[in-house]
């Protein structure tokens, strides 16, 4: 689950960390008494959507004129952010943060993430701040430097591997080390799965100050992080994929014509592998998981032609402890009930397949039966033409 | 010789009495799986699938002898259960569970580590020596006893490779399902050395997916360390990147994790490739030493 800035920096403040001073509109009527909270003259202004690049298509400003900051707000509140990360559909703009303008002498980047590799949390600092650092670890590997907590003893780790790398000074020093406790603190208690603060910056006082953040939250933990849970905007998210979590699928909508139905995370993505192998395009990643009943193949059905562009869709199921026949049964139910009108390739492996592919045959509906993968997806693509 | 388990494993199951629990079992017991009991608190003394429950692994493991685990208790729950099967000096425990929180994970794996436990999964179909033994939710009868040995991040995936094993006639000497998480209790590599010194497995398939680098990683490994012909695939070289596939682990991220990374680090090892699942079978028995 993903966070907005502003529900990003109210965390980090929590776990006493840094930050510009600022607040948060939902209409711009109430910009002017809520810029009365700040001091200064000048302030930065950012469209709040889940995506990053927001810079570069109009949404931040920094300015000291209070009527361009509600003009801001009067053009984008009820709009979609579009960029390259929110993808064509974009992103419904319902709020607007105001922070104090920081004159900044340096930017740093400050991340956390669980490693994989090392199976530990790595904290991780670049005095190349402010940039992508995807970009940094590919061209300049060596600007990034990382120490290793545990979680088990997460008071004995050592930040002076990052305080070299970013070259502080003594007071520097301090803060950052108070910066970086907070940070796996707040890691730790919250659940997150990643934070990044960039540019975390030195100030006009020579202080650290947090300017943005990006944080996620493991889904698998919200059942304990119930007032994180409060802060989910499912605006931002795809609605289909939160029509399909309601039923405990897994769906993922893509660009292509072939609808998907299969079950296990790692032959769902073998399918759509093999449709394009095939020379046609997945519409989606299903997963519909251990039980295949009627109930929820039919949610799938409804989920996977809610878009527009399907033509045809590929049933594949190994069907493990439950029974092929049972599966064929609750498919042939499932297309009358939601009365699929495009062909339906099913592909049935397992136990009982051969009483399945009859159930498939006699069930005067259009759905073809397939024996192997490779066979099933080229039906599938030859019937989405 | 098979790995991890056998005929001789001695295996309790921890959620013995919910409804996956005892699905599972009553599997696991008719495939011939040496389960001696199962463990859920409160129900001590009680008789389940004409088996002792017990009200702790401690107990369990006193009266059984046990030196396996199997875990059907719901995630949030997960990590208790597994540090209890650690701290009763079980030495094998299988935890199916999908959506443990991964700083659950972290410290049960730290934990595992420093006591020398091995844990399988979570989020995984299991393990299984075809034949003897079968610690998981995968369909016992596309199994049957034979030479090659599998390891795989996927579930129903790794039923595609085992029924294909089947078919051209090899056989499995063990299959081990990781899981899907992205911190498995076991790794590619953990397993690798497995097959590499069993003398039953001659060959080996690996199933991957998108996400991390334990690919990679395993790639450098069989580059040095493994002789047996390797077989592997990766799932997701049409997924997006940014987007998490079903699996909390399967998700490309910063442009690392790509199944084209994978699939490039696997063939400089020497392993054969398959862009295709269905050539799963095939191609390990073109393999095959003859």
């Amino acid at each position: 689950m993903n966070l907005h800035e502003y529900q990003s920096k109210q965390l980090l403040e929590n776990f006493d960390l840094p930050t510009a001073k600022s607040v948060v509109a939902f209409s711009s009527e109430e910009i002017s008494s809520l810029i009365s909270e700040l001091d200064g003259e000048e302030f930065v202004v950012k469209v709040q959507v889940h995506a990053g690049g927001r810079g570069k298509v109009g949404g931040v400003k920094i300015t000291n004129d209070i009527d361009e900051i509600i003009e801001f707000a009067k053009d984008w509140l009820g709009k979609k952010f579009v960029n390259h990360q929110t993808g064509n559909e974009g992103k419904p703009v319902s709020a607007i943060m105001i922070a104090e303008s920081t004159t900044i002498q340096q930017e740093f980047y400050l991340g956390a993430v669980i490693d994989r590799s090392s199976q530990s949390l790595v904290v991780m600092a670049s005095p190349e701040g402010g940039m992508d650092i995807e970009k940094v670890a590919e061209e300049s590997p060596e600007k990034i430097f990382k120490i290793n907590v545990s979680k088990n003893k997460k008071e004995e780790f050592d930040v002076l591997p990052l305080v070299n790398g970013l070259g502080l000074s003594s007071n520097q020093t301090a803060e950052f080390k108070k910066i970086v406790s907070g940070l796996v603190n707040l890691f730790f208690e919250k659940d997150l799965s990643l934070i990044e603060i960039n540019p975390l910056v030195v100030d006009q006082n020579d202080s650290l100050k947090c300017l943005d953040a990006k944080i996620n939250i493991d889904e698998n933990a919200l059942f304990r992080q119930e007032d994180l849970l409060k802060l989910r905007d499912s605006s931002q998210e795809n609605q289909k994929e939160i029509e399909a979590a309601k039923w405990d699928l897994n769906y993922v909508a893509l660009d292509g014509n072939i609808g998907c139905m299969v079950n296990g995370a790692g032959l769902a993505m073998a399918t759509m592998d093999i449709i394009k192998l095939s020379g046609g395009f997945p519409a989606n990643f299903l997963d519909v998981g251990g039980t295949v009943d009627k109930e929820r193949v039919a949610e799938a059905f409804k989920i996977i032609l809610s878009d527009e562009k399907v033509k045809s869709v590929l049933i594949n199921i190994f069907g493990g402890i439950v029974r092929c026949d049972v599966v064929a049964s609750g498919i042939v139910s499932a297309v009358s009930e939601v009365g699929v009108d495009i062909p339906v390739i099913v592909r049935l492996k397992g136990n009982n397949s051969e009483e399945a592919k009859k159930i498939l045959s006699e069930s005067d509906l259009n759905i073809i039966s397939a024996d192997d993968l490779s066979e099933a997806a080229e039906l599938a693509v030859k019937n989405s033409g | 010789m098979s790995i991890l388990i056998n005929k001789e494993t001695k295996v309790i199951c921890q959620g013995f009495t919910g409804a996956q629990g005892t699905l599972h079992c009553s599997q696991a017991i008719d495939y011939g799986t040496n389960l001696l009991g199962g463990v859920t608190p409160g129900k001590g003394g009680q008789t389940h699938l004409d088996l002792p429950v017990f009200n702790s692994v401690k107990e369990a493991k006193q009266v059984t002898e046990a030196n396996a685990s199997i875990i059907f208790v719901p995630a949030k729950f997960c990590k208790p259960s597994i540090i209890e099967a650690i701290e009763s000096g079980i030495e094998l425990i299988i935890c199916i569970t999908e959506g443990i929180p991964t700083l659950d994970m972290l410290e049960v794996k730290e934990l595992a580590d420093k006591e020398g436990i091995r844990i399988i999964g979570p989020n995984c179909p299991g393990i299984i020596t075809p034949g003897e033994c079968k610690l998981g939710i995968m369909p016992g009868f596309i199994h049957s006893p034979g030479k090659v040995g599998i390891v795989s991040r996927s579930g129903t995936l790794t039923y595609e490779a085992v029924d294909q094993t089947t078919k051209v006639g090899l056989g499995q000497s063990t299959c081990v399902g990781i899981g899907g998480d992205p911190l498995p209790g076991t790794s590619f590599i953990d397993v690798l050395k497995l097959f590499e010194e069993d003398p039953q497995t001659e060959g080996i398939v690996m199933v991957g997916e998108i996400g991390g680098s334990a690919e990679e990683e395993a790639a450098e490994y069989i580059k040095e360390k493994v002789s047996k012909p390797v077989v592997g695939y990766i799932a997701g070289v049409s997924a997006p990147p940014g987007k998490r596939m079903g699996h909390a682990g399967a998700i490309i991220s910063g442009g690392k994790g790509t199944a084209e990374d994978k699939f490039n680090a696997l063939e400089s090892a020497g392993v054969r490739t398959v862009k295709s699942p269905s050539e799963i079978g095939q191609s390990i028995l073109e393999e095959m030493p003859s």
